[in-house]
């Protein structure tokens, strides 16, 4: 149980990254990229987690209850929804190169220049 | 390079990453056993100092908030970045929206879904209003009240009022909305400095009680701007897309 | 209607055989709903996956003390993301009508 979690981190990261190098689907890269995001969520969490532990809110018991690591909640918290619009821009930008190329497999539009 | 000379070259780069990445593994203190003394020192001092009881939303607009003001410009700048890049392309038309909806010959959305999907409009922005204005007391925040706000727009489009949804969201006025939600986070940071104080500090009072609403200052504060802002950003963002089924093929190249 | 029950939604004194299996399966089922996710190669059917994978990723956040993180991912995952997906692939399948 000591690494379990760090090893699931990798195996979305690698998932993740096949799916990004083998794919035929602008949109389905996209997707793939998610993923390798999400196995960042996985890991800055898992990083502060105490075993025992409760959540860092303090509204119902006393503030010397052991908690789990708040800051690494807060960069996730930011990132997962940051992320969420980086991923629209990157899809505004599937729309366009599809109309102006017609095609939105990524091995084909490597070929255009300009 | 064919696909499966791309296939061998990443399985062989990945083999490596993963000889390294378990190799490092290795000295890992282990799942659980958290070693860190920053999250136990915000942990104790923060309810004392913030009158803040959600201690994450106070790590977030209070003692890394210029950290969250970088966050919140990048989702800002992503907005922008959707409107400036599917901005019409020289010789697309766009079609009014009456006509797009009436010849689509797609299956008119089904009373069920209707009924549901507006009768769920109203709790939905009370669920995000209470989201973005209670960051100090429970697990919630600017950011997810923000997109819980943006969510009771896009209800009113899963309905099937596309011309309604149209309607309510003038684009000029999203943009000012969430012009105001950045502008005001960087404001309040730059009051402070007016003050003499560093930038972004906690300068507001506290309030009476630890977890009340209207305690912990400017984080409360912050907040409330920074639901603004995500709210406009989706809002603006989901409106681009949808405009761009309406744009019509004018192949005049 | 305030939400302080939260500190003992996963009971933090349970025993701790019990959160780790909970932990320990919710871990395996995100493994396993990512590689689904990746294999999946039609959009539209990945998009469905990857909202399951979304409400998956909640659950598992919930079993680390994150209910914040759980809130965001809920909504954004669940909702904003597979609808801006849905909207692009309309987007381009019209086009190729």
């Amino acid at each position: 149980m000591g690494v379990f979690p760090f090893v699931v981190v990798a195996w979305i990261l690698a998932v993740g990254l096949y799916g990004i190098v083998t794919s035929r689907h602008l949109v389905h890269q996209i997707v793939c990229l998610i993923v390798v995001q999400s196995s960042t969520y996985v890991l800055l969490l898992g990083v502060g987690y105490r075993r025992g532990a409760a959540a860092p809110y303090f509204s119902d018991v006393s503030v010397h209850t052991p908690a789990v690591d708040p800051v690494v909640q807060a960069l996730a918290l930011t990132d997962v929804v940051v992320e969420a619009a980086v991923t629209a821009l990157l899809l505004a930008f599937a729309v366009q190169a599809h109309k102006r190329f017609g095609t939105l497999d990524p091995q084909e539009l490597v070929q255009f220049k300009g | 390079m064919n696909p499966a000379v791309r296939r061998w070259v990443f399985l062989a780069g990945a083999a490596g990453l993963a000889a390294f990445y378990l190799w490092g593994l290795t000295g890992l203190p282990g799942f659980g056993s958290y070693p860190g003394p920053y999250g136990d020192i915000i942990n104790r001092i923060a309810v004392a100092q913030t009158n803040a009881t959600g201690v994450v939303s106070a790590v977030n607009f209070a003692y890394r908030a210029f950290d969250t003001l970088g966050e919140e410009f990048i989702l800002f700048a992503a907005a922008v970045g959707v409107s400036i890049v599917l901005r019409h392309l020289r010789g697309e038309r766009q079609r009014p929206a009456r006509d797009e909806s009436m010849d689509r010959n797609v299956a008119p959305t089904s009373d069920a879904i209707r009924m549901v999907s507006l009768i769920l409009v109203g709790p939905t922005l009370v669920m995000g209003w209470y989201l973005a204005s209670h960051a100090q007391t429970s697990p919630s925040g600017g950011f997810q009240g923000g997109v819980v706000l943006a969510t009771a727009f896009i209800l009113i489009y899963l309905a099937g009022e596309f011309l309604v949804f149209e309607r309510i969201s003038p684009l000029a006025a999203i943009d000012a909305a969430e012009a105001v939600g950045a502008g005001g986070f960087a404001a309040i940071g730059v009051s402070a400095v007016a003050m003499g104080l560093p930038y972004l500090t906690n300068f507001l009072p506290l309030g009476s009680r630890p977890g009340a609403v209207s305690s912990s200052g400017t984080i409360a504060l912050i907040s409330f701007f920074v639901g603004i802002e995500v709210a406009a950003a989706f809002v603006v963002i989901v409106s681009e897309l949808l405009e761009q089924t309406l744009l019509s093929r004018q192949e005049s190249r | 209607m305030s939400m302080s029950g939260c500190a003992a939604v996963i009971p933090h004194s349970a025993p701790l055989g019990l959160m780790n299996v909970l932990q320990v399966t919710i871990l395996i089922l995100v493994a396993a709903g990512a590689t689904v996710v990746v294999l999946v190669r039609d959009p539209v059917r990945q998009v469905i996956a990857l909202s399951v994978y979304g409400v998956l990723l909640a659950v598992l956040f919930l079993a680390f003390q994150a209910p914040d993180v759980t809130l965001s991912e809920l909504t954004v995952g669940a909702v904003v993301v597979p609808l801006l997906l849905l909207l692009t692939l309309a987007k381009v399948r019209r086009r190729e009508e």
